[in-house]
């Protein structure tokens, strides 16, 4: 099956999304779909699913002309989407969730689980997606969640698999089993589109990549004729310097020191078992490890949303074990939280309000018990326009903006306060390369000044492009210590350290 | 309009929720009304009478005008602050019980000023029923923060509490009227009276103070919600409490906050019943405005100035619905029927835009992300 769009623009109002895209996607290749964040990909993927109507151009079906009233049409039509953020219910089976909206009856209005069982585990061993139709959503890692999503469109009988930054969440494990599936799936003659931000991946599966910028398709190539520079300067529309500049290391005195701490989860396992560390002003300090080993714990309670079962927490020689997450924020503790949307954003408050959200209560931005909110948009339009957050005006909905237009104004949040010390947790999550490469600059700028700077990031190229000194975290504890200054260190022995084999 | 403190430019699709949808809610609604009471054997003629009388009776004359206003008053008080709540993420049952409390707590407080000028004597009585209202329901905030029990719960359970806390305080010597049997408090002294507005035209003309004092709070809500940072805790804790949370906000705080500045609003209406109406407590003297409350506050999209409109929509349904009996003998509860039917058109807006498709700007911005 072949799919063409034609003339599509999409606006939104007054921001024109896509303008004039003609793409085509043929049978059996993977499109890989590339552009900085806000260029409009997941627009146009959500005009192709059904979930936008286009407001001019067509799209066709086999040379046929289609209109999508929504979502439902398109699967219909054999096109499906995973979305970045996944659709799923929780406390559903993989099964119970792939059969949603389409629930196979038997007779007296039976719900005939037994038939969607077996059909799920058919797709996993034809497509290699190994999972527990059984299993319950919620007790499965991210990586697993998306194969769910996946078999869900593949259930729908889809022959267009769109692929929304895929691979945003997934640990680099994850990442090669996920390209395998990928891989079979167009053997079995089905089309991908695939979106994502890390230019190795999109040059190791697509056949063709489509460049998108302010909305237009800049242009398209073969990914054997391109590099990654190459790529990144059709995104960006110039040069992007990969290297992050940093001065020499030259570490001062400790600014947080973490003695014994030990943390138990929600469900009373532990997840930080007894753990010291410390972090000096002017060093940058990246924890690696695969994701659920207790970063998430760590940088919580460090946040003081968390409440630790033993250990004693110092910053800057006082102690803030008990210390609220609003006293350490006015102590100078600057948080990027891991998750943007969950705890990061409030999606219907305004960019404004949202670049004031842990800092409206007191100068300059508070006035008595109220809120000058001239200055707030003031500070905040300046802050957006210095941390390139694209966004029609500080008055839009957060919610309304690009995912990694998000994830650009939580960190423009946190770090363009006076801070002393940057907790961290995957900060560039979702961005662009010239974004990335920004953000970099921050993080390294904020050290420079004397912050300490505490990373957390399943992305081991970017901790060893960032950190003076890299910790290891496996199961709840430091495993390994590495400092790159001294010593080079290489990939795969911090990868074999991540799997636990230094323990 | 630009109205930045509420997040989003005043548009089309602001103008689409808090005006079109609304207003042809209410046509729908009249028309279905039309459609019951023809169902019903009423006849076309008595249909049409009825609704003349509405109009009659909510707006076709000063005193209408003053029945519907006096009538909205305390719906107005009291959804400004549900909608306090609901912004806030709190669903607040217990406007009933705090409006009880409240008014009752004017009564006290007046009675016991008597003797001070009405500069004094009406303040303090209406601060009485605020200060009454906002611990009354500043105990379910506490439970909420402090136990997680549920606000619907303990709310409702307070509101029982208050009804018989009122039967039983009606008769203690202290309240009770002198020389009554029946469950009856003293009559609030003159001084702290809500002056009659409109006596020079009319001495029955019931309008009173309690309009200033109206206007007044949806202005300071307004200013509260969107211009403060307790409103904006409010806000971001009922929009997405974990992001608030790791903003550093205080959870528990926000709740017993939002609460009893709801409770203190819904302390007000009763006070602006007790002191500006009635002149003292009955039992039932609440007279489930604390209900109407709420469906006032959602068909004001928990906005003040909605809540305002709202409330006199409300208003003049009561007052009109009087006329309706009166004019066309159909029965009261046709009101309520209508009423209940605009709720459910609003709370249904995609209902509506199917009805009147041509009211509405062509759909298909879904709201999807990445
Ligand atoms: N529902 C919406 N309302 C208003 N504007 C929107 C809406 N959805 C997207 N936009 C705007 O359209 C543009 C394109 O957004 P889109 O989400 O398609 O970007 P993207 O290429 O997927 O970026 P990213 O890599 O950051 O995810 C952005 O400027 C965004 O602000
Ligand atoms: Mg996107």
């Amino acid at each position: 099956m072949q799919v063409e769009l034609r003339n599509i623009t999409k606006r939104f109002g007054p921001v024109v999304a896509n303008k004039d895209v003609n793409l085509t996607i043929e049978p059996g290749e993977v499109l890989g779909l590339l552009g900085e964040n806000g260029a409009g990909k997941s627009t146009l993927m959500n005009v192709l699913c059904g979930l936008y109507e286009p407001t001019e151009g067509e799209i066709l079906i086999d040379g046929r002309p289609v209109a999508f009233k929504g979502p439902g049409d398109a699967i219909r039509a054999g096109i499906g989407m995973v979305h970045q953020h996944f659709m799923l219910v929780p406390v559903f089976t993989v099964a119970e969730n792939v059969i949603l909206g389409i629930e196979p009856v038997g007779r007296f209005d039976h719900l005939d689980l037994k038939a969607a069982r077996a059909e799920v585990k058919k797709l996993s061993t034809e497509y290699g997606l190994t999972v527990d139709p059984d299993a319950t959503i919620e007790t499965l890692p991210v990586g697993v969640q998306q194969r769910v999503e996946i078999i869900k469109v593949l259930f729908r009988e889809a022959d267009v698999l769109i692929l929304d930054e895929p691979t945003a969440v997934l640990t680099p494990q994850e990442v090669d089993e996920f390209i395998q599936i990928v891989r079979s799936l167009c053997d079995a003659g089905k089309a991908i589109v695939f979106i994502t931000h890390k230019l190795n991946e999109i040059l190791e599966i697509s056949d063709r990549i489509a460049v998108i910028r302010r909305g237009e398709i800049v242009g398209s190539g073969d990914p054997k004729k391109l590099t990654r520079p190459e790529l990144a300067e059709m995104m960006v529309g110039h040069p992007v310097d990969f290297d992050v500049a940093r001065a020499p290391f030259a570490p001062k005195e400790v600014i947080l020191d973490i003695q014994g701490l030990t943390l138990v989860r929600d469900d009373g396992a532990v997840a930080v078992d007894d753990l010291s560390l410390q972090v000096h002003s002017g060093e940058v300090v990246g924890i690696a490890g695969v994701q659920g080993n207790g970063q998430s714990a760590l940088i919580e309670a460090l946040a003081g949303l968390r409440r630790p079962v033993a250990g004693k927490v110092t910053f800057d020689g006082t102690d803030i074990t008990d210390a609220s997450a609003r006293e350490r924020h006015r102590m100078g503790i600057a948080h990027i939280p891991e998750d943007r949307q969950r705890a990061g954003l409030i999606g219907n408050f305004t960019v404004a309000e949202n670049m004031v959200l842990d800092s409206y209560y007191g100068p300059p931005f508070a006035k008595g018990a109220g809120i000058n909110w001239g200055r707030v948009e003031e500070e905040a339009a300046a802050v957006a326009e210095q941390y390139d957050v694209r966004t029609p005006s500080v008055h839009a909905a957060a919610a309304h903006l690009s995912g990694g237009n998000q994830q650009k104004l939580v960190v423009a949040r946190e770090l363009s306060r006076d801070t002393r010390l940057v907790i961290a947790g995957q900060p560039t999550r979702g961005l662009d390369v010239g974004s990335i490469a920004f953000i970099h600059e921050r993080l390294m700028a904020a050290r420079d000044e004397g912050d300490g700077v505490l990373i957390v990031s399943s992305e081991l190229d970017e901790i060893m492009a960032l950190s003076d000194r890299i910790l290891v975290m496996f199961k709840g504890r430091i495993v390994a210590e590495y400092a790159p200054h001294e010593a080079p260190v290489d990939k795969g022995t911090i990868g074999l350290a991540m799997a636990g084999a230094a323990t | 309009m630009k109205d930045a403190t509420q997040g989003r430019v005043f548009g089309r699709t602001q103008l689409e929720d808090l005006v079109i949808v609304p207003l042809f809610a209410l046509v729908a609604a009249l028309f279905l009304g039309a459609l019951v009471m023809a169902a019903t054997g009423v006849a076309p003629g008595t249909i049409a009478q009825s609704y003349a009388a509405l109009l009659k009776g909510s707006v076709g004359s000063i005193d209408a005008v003053s029945e519907t206003l006096t009538a909205a008053l305390p719906l107005v008080l009291a959804g400004l602050g549900l909608a306090l709540g609901f912004r806030a993420g709190l669903f607040n049952i217990g406007a009933e019980g705090q409006i009880v409390m409240g008014g009752l707590a004017a009564v006290v407080a007046g009675v016991a000023l008597a003797d001070f000028p009405a500069f004094i004597a009406l303040p303090g009585a209406l601060l009485a029923g605020a200060v009454t209202g906002a611990f009354y329901a500043g105990i379910a905030g506490w439970l909420r923060a402090a136990t997680g029990a549920h606000e619907v719960i303990s709310t409702i359970m307070l509101n029982l509490i208050s009804f018989r806390l009122l039967d039983y305080l009606l008769r203690t010597p202290l309240i009770q009227k002198e020389g009554r049997a029946d469950p009856i408090s003293k009559s609030v002294p003159d001084v702290a009276e809500l002056p009659k507005l409109l006596t020079f035209l009319d001495a029955n003309l019931r309008l009173h103070a309690g309009l200033f004092l109206t206007l007044v709070m949806v202005a300071a809500a307004y200013w509260l919600l969107f211009r403060s940072k307790l409103g904006f805790e409010f806000r971001a804790s009922g929009e997405n409490a974990i992001a608030a949370r790791f903003a550093g906000m205080n959870a528990g705080l926000t709740i017993v906050m939002a609460m009893a500045v709801a409770g203190a609003l819904a302390g007000l209406a009763g006070a602006n019943q007790t002191l500006g109406v009635l002149g003292r407590a009955t039992p039932g003297f609440s007279a489930e405005i604390g209900f109407d409350a709420i469906a006032v506050a959602l068909l004001g999209r928990s906005h003040p100035v909605g809540v305002l409109f709202a409330g006199i929509l409300f208003g003049a349904l009561e007052a009109g619905g009087r006329q309706m009996q009166v004019d066309a003998g159909v029965s009261i509860d046709l009101i309520g029927i209508i009423q209940s039917l605009i709720i459910v058109f609003i709370a249904a807006p995609l209902l509506v835009k199917a009805i009147f498709p041509w009211g509405f700007r062509k759909a298909g911005t879904g709201k999807g992300r990445s």
